[in-house]
């Protein structure tokens, strides 16, 4: 299993903070259209990924037990 | 306590400053973001700042390391707040001690520009008219994938 994350627009968009999904040897673009197909999370093409706190690219393929985290466009400071 | 701190409460500027004085430097910058009313001329009534807290805290001390290796006798610390902020509230506080005043001035602008590029915070605007999450870091389209490096975002 792996853990997703939602923030900002994402999570009021899909109205909840976390999704477990079965992604173990997927790649993150996996992850990201099982979520834009069941989650009505459309905007994610301007998102960057995380996995476990580090960012990575979309073909990062997941292991079992990761975090991945969808990140909005920032807007800190 | 650690340089580098996301928060639910308000920062003393004291404490951060604090935090960077040391017997080597000779200057200590400090950076301080505060809640503005009007931009572009729409009026804000409050903020909501949220974080991947654990990451912001990790991405906030690579900056750091950045500095250190840009500036090697920098020192930083970082405090940004989350949750509502009224106008005028102190949302982020960053403060970077040196040596000598030229590089704490290049390296507290440093910290800022990148904390807007890839720390994740994220800040929500509350207007009269309705409610939006902002995302203006330099370039939005900058977070398209694949217009970013690797570089870009490990420094």
């Amino acid at each position: 299993m792996v853990n997703v994350l939602l923030f900002a627009q994402f999570q009021e968009a899909a109205g909840r903070e976390t999704v477990e999904i079965e992604a173990a040897g997927q790649s993150v673009a996996h992850v990201k259209s099982v979520l834009k197909e069941n989650y009505n999370l459309q905007d994610l093409d301007q998102a960057m990924t995380s996995i476990n706190e580090e960012y990575v690219d979309m073909d990062t393929i997941l292991n079992d037990g990761d975090t991945v985290a969808f990140i909005p466009p920032v807007s800190g400071g | 306590m650690s340089n580098f701190q996301i928060t639910e409460k308000f920062i003393s500027i004291e404490d951060v400053v604090h935090k960077v004085i040391r017997p080597e430097a000779g200057a200590i910058n400090t950076f301080i973001g505060t809640v503005r009313e009007l931009t572009d001329g729409k009026r804000t009534l409050y903020l909501t700042y949220e974080a991947y807290a654990s990451m912001a805290e990790k991405m906030m001390a690579r900056i750091g390391t950045e500095i250190e290796e840009k500036w090697p006798d920098a020192k930083v610390a970082i405090t940004h707040r989350v949750g509502r902020l009224e106008i005028s509230d102190v949302a982020v506080v960053l403060a970077v001690s040196t040596p000598h005043r030229a590089d704490a001035y290049e390296a507290s602008r440093y910290a800022i520009e990148r904390i807007k590029q890839m720390v994740p915070i994220w800040k929500k605007e509350h207007w009269d008219t309705g409610e939006e999450w902002i995302g203006n870091q330099q370039g939005t389209k900058a977070y398209a994938l694949g217009s970013k490096t690797k570089e870009d975002l490990h420094g």
